[in-house]
């Protein structure tokens, strides 16, 4: 291999990895800063019961639950419905479905919550269910760019050699359709995780709760602490995406 | 061995009712061994024949029969991996390697690992690349002509009789893609493969064809005869008007120089005498001649001015034939020597370097006049 490929070769390295380094440097500061906040700041008797360790605990895994069902469900749906809308024959339906899509995306998130709230009532399952409606459209786009920006050329030589089409979808499409696919879903799941902050009004429980009384009864070190798991949380997760993303790129592309 | 093995049968294809077919009442058949070429204007359907042979596209209406078998209802996908297939854009598969890419056809039909890798080195020699070099590598890594050449590997790694061709050398640049094209004609003398060849490029029809099927729009067949005759006898206007210009000068490529009458010279055998050698060349009615060396080997024209020139040796008069031509070369190579010799003949010689006669412009002449139709 000549220099010139090889330093090519190392730069794009760097820029393919980049994502890898700044994601744990930015969660590390957080976390750092969060440490720091709750080790040196003087709590009050209520901050401190606001910040009951076993009490943040059951949040963050409420908001990990609500983040990761809801994210589950958007794959379950999102995916095969890219598919689905990419096979022949669904042009219109392509067309209505991203549409209207989006305009689930440009409610505000707090209002559907409460929609949803209208028809199911309180508890977990309406914050997941608002959240997945919310947070389909990035998968769902995704899927189907991704399907279609798999070169004609490629699939036409599958099946010129005798591919079947689930064979075509299956070995040609999807693999090659994966990155844009997983891209879609990290971007699903931050959102996901942030907007689940908004759970608690549907009292589905979340760090929301924290911050909302920190908000409620003034205390900035609450709300601080509580937003800051948030963002550590969905920082870590955006992270494993990341991974995701690396290591199940086929090779070759 | 002339069956045919390939019989398209009164086949139709139209995309939207009403509106004119894309194909229409196309019969066609394509002998076992042959390479049948369809060449056309863009647009006139060259390519969707083509896939109508594998049911890439399924026919409107008729009957396609591969090996005396009606495949028109057959599973299409069982039936596309039976016929090897190469396309423009080639469409390698680039999350696999080029072993998995050559691979694709034999793992669809089962065939055990070890006779897949096996079968997958033999391939990459026939196509001239090293399997320890090529074989994990992806496709990105390739060149547009490597590239090309593992389309054609792939194609054929499941030993299929017959091969579609789209313009399989066309996104390649002359040099690579007259190379390809050798190397391919090559290897067809020993695969005696059925391939049908589409191309818009009338050369290369000319240059790979047994056949060539010339088409005109909706895929109906203007001509269907071997390039010599498509190119002496062309059915009418807009054949003729395809092949352009020059159709005579193409003829050239396609007849050797043993398919002529040599034009015999008056020659002479070094030593010889100056005096002697004037002579025979009056006595012929020659205005100049070889000089051979003693292995007949031609050295020199000579004319009786350059013998005439006293005070050089015979063997240094006259001048030197530089390009010689062997009865294998073809008509286009002796009129290009022809050209380049000072006395506007080309020597034929040989294998062994041996004289054997002259070619000049008559003897090409009197074999195109011959074969043309008249004006």
């Amino acid at each position: 291999m000549t220099s010139q490929a090889k330093t090519a070769k190392s730069r794009f390295n760097y820029i393919d990895n980049l994502n890898l380094i700044v994601t744990p440097v930015f969660a590390a500061i957080l976390i750092i800063l969060a440490a720091t906040v709750w080790n040196y700041s003087e709590f009050d008797q209520t901050t401190e019961n606001i910040l009951r360790p076993s009490l943040l605990i059951s949040q963050l895994w409420e908001t990990i639950l609500i983040g990761i069902l809801s994210s589950l469900i958007v794959i379950a749906v999102a995916v095969p419905l890219g598919i689905t809308i990419t096979r022949r024959g669904y042009p219109g339906l392509k067309t209505f479905l991203v549409d209207s899509l989006g305009l689930a995306q440009a409610l505000p998130a707090y209002g559907l919550i409460v929609v949803f709230y209208t028809f199911l009532g309180t508890g977990m399952p309406t914050a997941i269910y608002a959240l997945a409606l919310f947070s389909l459209l990035p998968v769902l786009r995704n899927t189907i760019v991704g399907l279609e920006q798999v070169d004609r050329s490629v699939i036409d030589a599958g099946r010129g050699m005798g591919y079947t089409n689930l064979q075509i979808l299956f070995k040609i499409e999807l693999p090659l359709a994966i990155p844009i696919i997983i891209a879609g879903i990290r971007t699903a799941v931050v959102i996901n995780v942030g907007m689940a902050a908004l759970a608690f009004l549907v009292g589905a429980g979340g760090l929301g709760e924290t911050i909302n009384s920190g908000l409620k009864l003034n205390r900035p070190t609450a709300i601080f602490i509580g937003a800051s798991l948030v963002a550590i949380l969905a920082l870590v997760l955006d992270f494993l995406g990341a991974l995701a993303e690396k290591y199940l790129k086929p090779k070759g592309i | 061995m002339s069956d045919v093995l390939i019989k398209l049968e009164n086949i139709e294809k139209s995309y939207t009712p009403g509106e004119p077919a894309a194909v229409r009442n196309l019969n066609l058949e394509v002998m076992r061994g042959e390479v049948l070429v369809l060449v056309g204007p863009s647009g006139c359907g060259k390519s969707t024949t083509l896939r109508l042979i594998n049911r890439l596209i399924e026919p409107t209406k008729g009957k396609i029969y591969l090996n005396g078998e009606d495949v028109t209802d057959i599973n299409g996908s069982q039936l596309r991996r039976r016929i090897g297939y190469v396309i423009q854009q080639v469409g390698l598969f680039p999350h696999k390697t080029i072993a998995e890419n050559i691979a694709t056809v034999p793992k669809l039909l089962g065939w055990k690992k070890e006779e897949i890798d096996k079968r997958v080195d033999e391939l990459l020699e026939v196509v001239s690349m090293d399997p320890e070099v090529f074989k994990d590598r992806y496709p990105k890594e390739l060149s547009g002509g490597q590239a090309q050449r593992v389309g054609v590997a792939r194609a054929l790694a499941a030993n299929p009789d017959v091969l579609l061709m789209d313009e399989p050398f066309g996104a390649i640049d002359p040099i690579t893609r007259d190379r390809l094209q050798n190397e391919f004609l090559r290897l067809q003398q020993d695969l005696k493969k059925t391939i049908v060849f589409v191309t818009h490029d009338i050369d290369e029809a000319i240059k790979m064809g047994d056949r060539i099927a010339i088409l005109r729009e909706g895929s109906e067949i203007a001509q269907l005869d071997t390039p010599e005759n498509i190119l002496t006898e062309p059915a009418d206007d807009f054949v003729e008007s395809f092949l352009g210009s020059g159709a005579i000068l193409k003829g050239l490529t396609l007849k050797k120089v043993r398919d002529i009458q040599l034009q015999p010279i008056t020659t002479l055998k070094a030593p010889v005498l100056r005096d002697k050698a004037i002579q025979s060349i009056n006595e012929n009615n020659d205005s100049f001649a070889i000089l051979l060396d003693h292995n007949d080997h031609p050295l020199r024209w000579l004319d009786e001015r350059a013998l005439n020139r006293t005070n050089q040796p015979i063997e240094k008069s006259g001048r030197p034939i530089a390009v010689f031509i062997q009865p294998e070369d073809t008509l286009q190579d002796a009129l290009s020597a022809m050209l380049q010799s000072s006395v506007g003949m080309s020597v034929v010689v040989d294998r062994r370097g041996k004289y054997l006669g002259c070619c000049t412009i008559e003897s090409l002449a009197k074999l195109l006049v011959h074969e043309s139709p008249v004006k």
